[in-house]
């Protein structure tokens, strides 16, 4: 059953169009994730499912309630974790959380009981008592999550949780999102870490400009793109000699030699192995080892959206400063 | 009752983390103390402590009332974490009457510094304390719009600081706290009643001074349609603003 629902979603800044006729849903109990590079319009897509920005058109439902109407009702069900740390840097950790789930009408004795349990599932509790600016950027990052769930919303936002934060911190906060999904939640996530995404989502959308331009579970992503079979061959030494031989005899065939122990064929209908393993064999040379190299979630990336992976990354940490 | 819980709550936040830190305390007392003791020697009795009581107590409480806001709310958004309410299923006037109601409460203590310090020195038995304690919940509350008005349309502190003061020290002049209105030019008179200032400082003349241009239930009711009206034009401009 599908939980969220957008359609044709926009948003203008001024002229601009930040967010363009962006559709997609969400199924109940999913990870959902928007993969996508600097200014591509993510957080603005949070910003109007959440009630703090207001869609230029489009119609935003989640759990059957028109989130630009009901604003207010919404919020009552969804959680939100920004994509800068906001909460308030003169309180301790215990007090911010207790704050943020009075909030949302949560009793002294419950928001308390809460608050502690999360300090305590978070690693937090010996930090409880430090004002929120002594915290180290993980540990912000955890209890901003922990400050976003607190009153037990259906559904999450979660605004590039990991970016800026140290690798274990990072992989603590993917094995939560996995935990939340596994009690049920409906998480929406958004992250520039491709691996991340193939990592803990269900469904992946590429957004790029303002647009969706792929959407799919990782498989089907995988699928979608019309890419080339590649073998990787490990064998003894002895195949320079011959890679002009194995490509004319099969012309369909690409030959690569990486190193002097491998041979990658490539071609773009299925390969079929034992025709040149017999060649290989009657020329003397021993293959040890056949291996399909897969394309990776990168591959897709790059070849739909045009954008380097490496360059989305490399941008994204100067800002994640 | 959920939303009762948010109110009580952001207010006490609000009281724990600006109002009652040190810095904003002795504000709160030094800042009208030093305005009463550079007018006590100035005016050298001339014109007497009680004469210069209501301007002292009205414009302690304009001062502290709109320096609040700017803070409270200017430097909230800029951090970020002003998102965290609008962002909670809580209506935004639940928020705003939360927000100014801790501002509104500072601007009566401020309020009240100058009548104790002048306690010490005249013999304040003849005022009517029940109407000069509604006139300062009523000049707190119209500063207190007034202050959220100039801190919706700020980014900065700084910026929200200055524009205050574009309004605040014209008003000094302008509402008869030093000035009587009478007196002033033909000209400014006319902005002189359409400041909210003028009528609450009447009030407590009518009762402190014991003079006045206009009657005390006339000026209530001017200074509550004051409130309404910033109130409104507070939401209507939040909206606009804030949720953009
Ligand atoms: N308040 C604003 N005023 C004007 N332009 C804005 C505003 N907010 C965002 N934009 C622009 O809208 C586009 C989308 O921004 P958005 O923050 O949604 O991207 P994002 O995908 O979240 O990027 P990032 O990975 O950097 O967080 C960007 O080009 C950005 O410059
Ligand atoms: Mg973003």
């Amino acid at each position: 059953m599908e939980i969220v629902n957008v359609t044709n979603l926009k948003k203008l800044y001024g002229e601009f169009p930040a967010v363009n006729e962006v559709s997609f849903s969400i199924k109940q109990g999913e990870v959902f994730g928007f993969l996508g590079p600097n200014g591509a319009g993510k957080t603005s897509t949070i910003n109007m499912m959440t009630g703090l920005s207001r869609p230029a058109g489009g119609q935003i439902t989640i759990d059957r309630i028109d989130a630009i109407k009901d604003v207010k009702k919404v919020q009552k069900i969804i959680g939100v974790i920004p994509d800068e740390n906001n909460l308030y840097d003169e309180m301790d950790g215990f007090d911010n959380l207790c704050f943020c789930a009075s909030l949302y009408g949560m009793r002294k004795k419950e928001r308390e009981k809460q608050a502690l349990e999360l300090l305590e599932q978070f690693n937090l509790t010996k930090t409880g008592k430090r004002p929120f600016k002594a915290y180290s950027k993980g540990m912000k990052r955890k209890l901003t999550i922990a400050a976003g769930i607190i009153h037990n919303p259906k559904i999450l936002f979660l605004d590039e949780p990991t970016t800026g934060i140290d690798i274990e911190s990072a992989r603590q906060i993917r094995e939560l999102v996995l935990d939340l999904k596994k009690q049920g939640k409906t998480i929406f996530i958004t992250t520039h870490y491709i691996e991340e995404a193939e990592r803990i989502c269900d469904r992946i959308a590429f957004i790029v400009n303002g647009r969706i331009v792929k959407i799919g579970t990782v498989t089907e992503l995988m699928e979608s793109v019309d890419h080339e079979h590649k073998i990787k061959l490990q064998l003894d030494n002895g195949i320079e000699g011959i890679k002009k031989e194995l490509e004319d005899n099969f012309s369909n065939c690409r030959i690569e030699i990486p190193d002097e122990n491998s041979c990658l064929i490539i071609s773009k209908e299925r390969i079929a192995l034992s025709p040149i393993l017999q060649l290989l064999d009657n020329k003397g040379i021993s293959v040890y080892e056949a291996k399909e190299i897969k394309p990776s979630l990168e591959d897709v990336f790059v070849k739909v959206t045009g954008i380097k992976a490496s360059k989305l990354i490399k941008e994204k940490e100067k800002v994640g400063k | 009752m959920h939303a009762s819980i948010a109110f009580w709550n952001i207010l006490k936040k609000d009281i724990k983390n600006y109002y009652l830190k040190p810095p904003n305390i002795s504000w709160g007392i030094i800042f009208p103390l030093s305005w009463t003791l550079m007018q006590l020697v100035r005016s050298q009795g001339s014109i007497g402590i009680l004469g210069l009581l209501p301007g002292l107590m009205a414009m302690s409480v304009l001062f502290g009332t709109t320096s609040m806001l700017a803070v409270t709310i200017t430097f909230e958004r800029r951090g970020r974490s002003f998102d965290r309410l609008l962002l909670a299923p809580v209506s935004i006037s639940t928020l705003v009457f939360a927000k100014i109601l801790g501002a509104i409460l500072f601007g009566i203590f401020n309020a009240f510094v100058p009548v104790v310090f002048a306690s010490f020195f005249t013999d304040l038995s003849g005022v009517d304390w029940g109407i000069a304690v509604i006139a300062a919940v009523l000049i707190a509350i119209t500063s207190a719009l007034l202050g959220l008005l100039i801190a919706i349309s700020a980014r900065e502190v700084f910026e929200a600081q200055t524009f205050s003061n574009f309004f605040r020290f014209p008003m000094l002049f302008l509402c008869g706290l030093y000035i009587p209105i009478n007196n002033l030019p033909q000209l400014l008179k006319p902005i002189s009643f359409c400041l909210p200032l003028t009528y609450g400082t009447d009030i407590l003349n009518a009762t402190i001074a014991g003079n006045s241009i206009f009657d005390i239930i006339f000026n209530i009711i001017v200074m509550l349609a004051f409130a309404a009206l910033l109130f409104y034009l507070c939401q209507r401009n939040i909206k606009k603003k804030w949720i953009l």
